[in-house]
This record gives structure tokens, sequence and C-alpha cells, in this order.
């Protein structure tokens, strides 16, 4: 469990202190500020995170707390106001591949069938491999997400869930370092959600990437990450609390159901979120 | 996938899927609960095709008696009784000379129709009889470094329609090269968006008379030289200039409107500008170009005819304006029968647009 020192406006979580080479992402003094007719509007405050090499974090808080906005400040989609972000110690600038995003709608090109939609990313990121390579990564992606059979739809022709699916295989086809999900299953029914957690999972579990999630769901919180950052509500949002979650990966959901420490979590975070 | 291209579809592709009702009928494939979409679809659009023809040949009538009426009247007022018999006799006989000159009814027009298309045939005769003739001549004043002479007798109905869709495929595709890459440009760049806003807004309401001189003045002085007919430049230019806004608006404004989650994943997958826009703004924006291309062609035709009346282009304007001068027993029904024709080209010229941009976009579009 992480530890938290309180200065009067500023928290600073401590994550269990691991060296500084295996921090992949890293979030210091972060502030948005949007300028209002009114003054200053200020969204995220001293918000301080250090994410390591392989590890998935969900990100769980009150909707319009700013968690948006701090996942596509990490994507280089939204100036920063202040602070940095560094990935691998290098200080980003405006979007890149490195760090790929799962949107919360798929973000597809309808005119585009699934193939080309992943292509689109893998052609881009891998120039100097041979066509032939370059489809076969992006076959294998698709396989991987369960749409072995749908390359040559188009994407307007796919279920939403199924178009979700291709945006998985589209981030992780391009390889990043690190992987932005901004509440990629908010949009389907549970049933679809519970079969695209497993989906990327199962892919994750393989591919290890540091990854970082926005979720309104306490649940899928639980199920897929190492550690849970829940926000304080916003204006001047910041990080209120860090959960570690324990369980053994891979998990499947009926172990992590049933495991003794699940209520103790679940209860943990919506204590958090109903104060 | 492959799918399977049967007539329904093609037709129903083309927005003409009413057809594909007619073909069920005939063949007896008719289910009970087809029958209400059949009347819905066949037999009410019918039915109100009779009712206007039934309508429009009372109201022909009517205006027919009291033109008739007026006649014998001023004739009785004028000449006396014995005239106005005469007139009434004549009124009655059906004699050309002195037939009240209305609105005509639809067997008039009809009538009109098929003396038009034996006119085009007598021409088409003609005009092969003549190439015939002069073939061996003109094959030896090409020999000889001269022009060979052409055919320069009037030219039918049917030639005419040909001579206007020219014209409108012309100034149609003036358009297309103008507003697509200029749109593309100003949809792109706010620079040139606001450096050409007032630009657009200015011209755009500009009336096609007002265009058609302004190409006048300026075609005129550039083929001052040339001994060449220039009316078919200054039309199709015309046509051209005064169509083109829609498809200048609609072109900047689906490139400026590109979804801005599209634009996300260019920005994270880091595009280059070429590829930002041929693979991601332009097919977005396709149905927005589409919908404006088909504004464009219906406007094309719609201004064509003022047009070529003014340009003294050949042309369905020209015979309308012609057939009005001319004021012959049989030209208000030739007028009546170029209406229709135009009417129907304009449609069909709709559903060539609407399948071109079923075909090439994303979005399926519903003929309306």
């Amino acid at each position: 469990m992480s530890t938290i020192i309180e200065n009067k406006d500023t928290i600073i979580t401590k994550t269990s202190g691991f060296p500084s080479k295996d921090v992949m992402l890293d979030l210091k003094d972060l502030k948005k500020v949007y300028p209002t007719p009114k003054g200053d509007y200020v969204v995220l405050e001293h918000l301080n995170l250090q994410i390591k090499k392989e590890e998935f974090v969900t990100i769980i808080g009150h909707s319009g707390c700013g968690k948006t906005t701090m996942l596509s400040m990490i994507a280089g989609l939204n100036p920063i106001s202040e602070g940095n972000i560094s990935v691998l110690g290098k200080h980003i600038k405006g979007p890149g591949p490195d760090r790929g995003v799962i949107f919360q709608a798929p973000s597809l090109m309808p005119w585009m069938t699934a193939l080309q939609n992943v292509m689109l990313g893998v052609n881009q990121v891998f120039p100097h491999a041979t066509k032939a390579q370059r489809n076969d990564i992006a076959k294998y992606y698709l396989q991987k997400v369960g749409l072995e059979d749908a390359f040559n739809k188009r994407a307007s022709d796919l279920s939403q869930g199924m178009q979700q699916r291709v945006g998985i295989a589209r981030a992780f086809a391009i390889k990043p370092k690190v992987l932005l999900l901004d509440e990629p299953f908010g949009m389907l029914d549970s049933l679809t959600r519970g079969e695209l957690q497993d989906t990327l999972i199962d892919i994750w579990n393989k591919e290890k990437i540091t990854a970082v999630m926005i979720t309104h769901d306490v649940d899928e919180a639980i199920f897929l990450a190492d550690r849970v950052v829940m926000m304080t509500s916003g204006p001047r949002a910041k990080i209120g609390d860090v959960l570690d979650i324990d369980f053994e990966r891979p998990r499947t959901r009926k172990a992590v159901l049933e495991h003794d420490d699940y209520y103790k979590y679940r209860k943990h975070l919506i204590d958090f979120l109903e104060h | 996938m492959k799918q399977s291209v049967t007539l329904g579809k093609v037709t129903k592709f083309m927005g003409l899927g009413f057809l594909s009702t007619f073909k069920d009928l005939f063949t007896g494939k008719l289910e009970k609960e087809d029958y209400k979409a059949f009347l819905r679809k066949v037999i009410v659009p019918v039915a109100s095709v009779l009712l206007f023809l039934g309508l429009w040949h009372l109201g022909a009538k009517a205006l027919y008696n009291v033109e008739a009426e007026f006649r014998i009247e001023k004739a009785l007022n004028e000449q006396g009784q014995a005239a106005a018999d005469d007139m009434a006799a004549c009124i009655a006989s059906g004699d050309t000379s002195c037939q009240p000159n209305t609105l005509p009814s639809p067997s008039q027009v009809w009538t009109s129709f098929q003396s038009l298309l034996n006119d085009h045939a007598l021409i088409s005769a003609d005009k092969a009889a003549f190439k015939e003739k002069t073939a061996a001549l003109n094959e030896k004043r090409v020999a000889e470094g001269k022009d060979p002479i052409v055919y320069t007798g009037r030219p039918s109905f049917v030639d005419q329609i040909f001579r206007s869709l020219k014209t409108v495929f012309a100034g149609f595709f003036l358009a297309l090269l103008i507003a697509v890459p200029l749109g593309i440009f100003i949809g792109l760049s706010p620079t040139l968006k606001s450096a050409f806003n007032w630009f657009i807004q200015i011209f755009k309401p500009v009336s096609p008379v007002v265009w058609y001189l302004l190409v006048f003045m300026i075609v005129k002085t550039l083929l001052i030289d040339s001994s060449e007919d220039s009316s078919f430049s200054i039309s199709f230019i015309a046509v051209g200039l005064c169509s083109m806004w829609a498809t200048l608006v609609n072109t900047s404004m689906g490139v400026s409107s590109v979804d801005k989650d599209y634009i996300n994943v260019a920005k994270v997958l880091k595009l280059g500008n070429f590829q930002k826009v041929f693979k991601i703004i332009l097919p977005s924006s396709l149905p927005l170009i589409f919908t404006g291309l088909k504004i464009t062609l219906s406007v094309a035709w719609m201004v064509l005819i003022a047009i070529e009346l003014l340009a003294q282009s050949p042309g369905l304007g020209l015979f309308v304006w012609e057939e009005f001068q001319n004021g012959a027993n049989d030209s208000n029904a030739k007028i009546i029968v170029a209406m229709f024709v135009i009417g129907i080209i304009g449609f069909l010229l709709d559903r060539l647009m609407l399948s071109i941009q079923n075909w090439v976009s994303f979005e399926k579009t519903d003929a309306i």
C-alpha cells in the first residue's frame, strides 16, 4: 500500500519506492489550466504519478474530474500548462506512436477495412518492413483480438464491440511503449464489455505493454490493474489515493471474484468514490 | 465477401427501388403484406399522374374556351354577327389559322412530341444523305488543305438535347476542377478561408444572367481574333461559374469538419500531411463533396436554359426561346414538351449523381 504525505494543498504519492530505471512514465507536478472569461479554470494541479515498466494502472474517479484531460496530456493531444511528462526519462513533445491510444469511441476510419485500419498504423511505425511483413503483423493482432474472419470487412459494417477490438489490435500492432486507454469499453453493453476485458488482458499478458486505463467501472478497475489510482473531484483534481492490487497474473475472472481480498479492494474504492 | 449483383440491388442502388415492385408483380412473387407496399409505391403514383393529366386537360380546355369566346366576341363587336359565326365555325373546324393559342392539352403535347421525333428522323436522314453526297468532295478538300464542308441545316430537337447535355457536362467539369481543389485548400487552411470568405459570400448569390454577361465580356475579348463561334465556350463557362459554389462551400466544410477522433488518430500515428489528406481527410469528406457536386449538377442544368437563351447557344434553352418567338400553332405544345424533357433529364442527372455517390462513399444515402 502506498504512503501518502499531505502538504497544505499538495498530495504526493510515493509508490512503494521502485528504482528510477524501472520508471516508464513519469508525471511531475502536472497542471492544466483552461483560461475562461471569468478567470482561469484549473482542471488538474500538483499531479504526480510514476508508472513502472510492464505495469497496468487503472484510473478511477468521478465524471468531469479531469481523468480524460490527464490521459490526453500524456498522449500529447492536449498541451501541458505546467509540469512535465516523461517516457523513459525523456520529456514528451506532442503526440507520437510511442504512446498508443485506444479511444472511447472506436475511431476507426469507416471507409477502410479492419485490416486497412490496423495497417494505417503499422505502415507508419514499420516503414522499412516489407509489405508482406507488415501485413503479417496486422493480421497477427487482428487474430489475437478474435477477428480472423473480418480482415476485409469495412469498419462501418462491424458492430461496436468488434470495432473496439480493431481499436485494440491497432494500438498493440504499433508496439507502443505506453498504452493509453480512455474508457475503451464505456459504450458497450456489460456482456460485450466482459468479453473485451478478457481479450484485452489476454493480449496484454503476452505483450506486457505499460498501460494506463481510465474507467468508471470499479470491477473493471480491479480485474485489470496492478494499481488503481483514485482521483479527487475537480476542479484542481489530483491523486487522492492509490490501491495496489496483489492478485497473481495471469488472472481469471473467476479466481479474482472468489479471492478473499476482492471485496476488501472493492469496498476501498467505493468508499473513496462515495466521499 | 462477394455480393451477388441482382436487378433489385442495382435498381435500389440507383434510387429506383420502386421498379423491383413491378418485377415482383409480373413474376407473381408478391406476398400478402406486399400489397400495401404495392398500393403505396405503384397505385398511388400512377393515380396521381392520371389525376394530374386530368386536371391539366380540364384546365387547358377551360383556358381554350375562354380564348375562343374572346375571339368570337371580338369578331362580333368589330365585324358583326356574320364574322362571329365564321370565327365560331373556323374554331370548331380545327383550322390552324384561327385556333386559340393558350395552354396546350396533354394530347396536343403528345402529338408535338411525336412530331418532334419525326422531325429528328427527317433531319437525321437529311444529314446522312448530305454526308454521303459530300464525302468524296470533302476528301478532296482535305487533301488540298481546305476545310471540309459541314452540314449547316437546322438542328433537330434531339440534337439540341445532346448539345445542352454537352454544355452542362462541360460546365459541370469546369466547376469540379475549380471548386474541389480550391475547397480542399480553403478547408485545410483557416488563413485561406478568411481570404476567400468574402469572395464566396458576395459571388454566391449572383444571378446566372449576370455571370453570363461577365463571362461574355471576358471571353469576347479573349477570342477577339478568332472567327469561331464563342457561344458554346461562353455558355459552358457561365454555367460552371454559376454552379460551382455549392461544391466549393460543401468541400471546404467537409474538409474542415473532419471528425476530431480521426484527426487524433492521425496525430497519434504521426501521419504525414500527404497521408493525412489522402487517407483521412478526403475520404471522410467525400459524402459532403458529393452532396455539393449533386447540387452543382442540378443547378448547372437549371441555369443552362437561361444561359443558352442569352448566349444564343444551340440547345434546349434556345429551342424554348425560338418556339416562343415563333408563335406557330404548336409552339406552346413544343415548349411544354421541352419542359418535360428538361425535368426528366434533370431527374436522371440527379439519380446518376446519387448512384456515383453511393458507390464511392461509405455512408449510404437513401433516395428522396
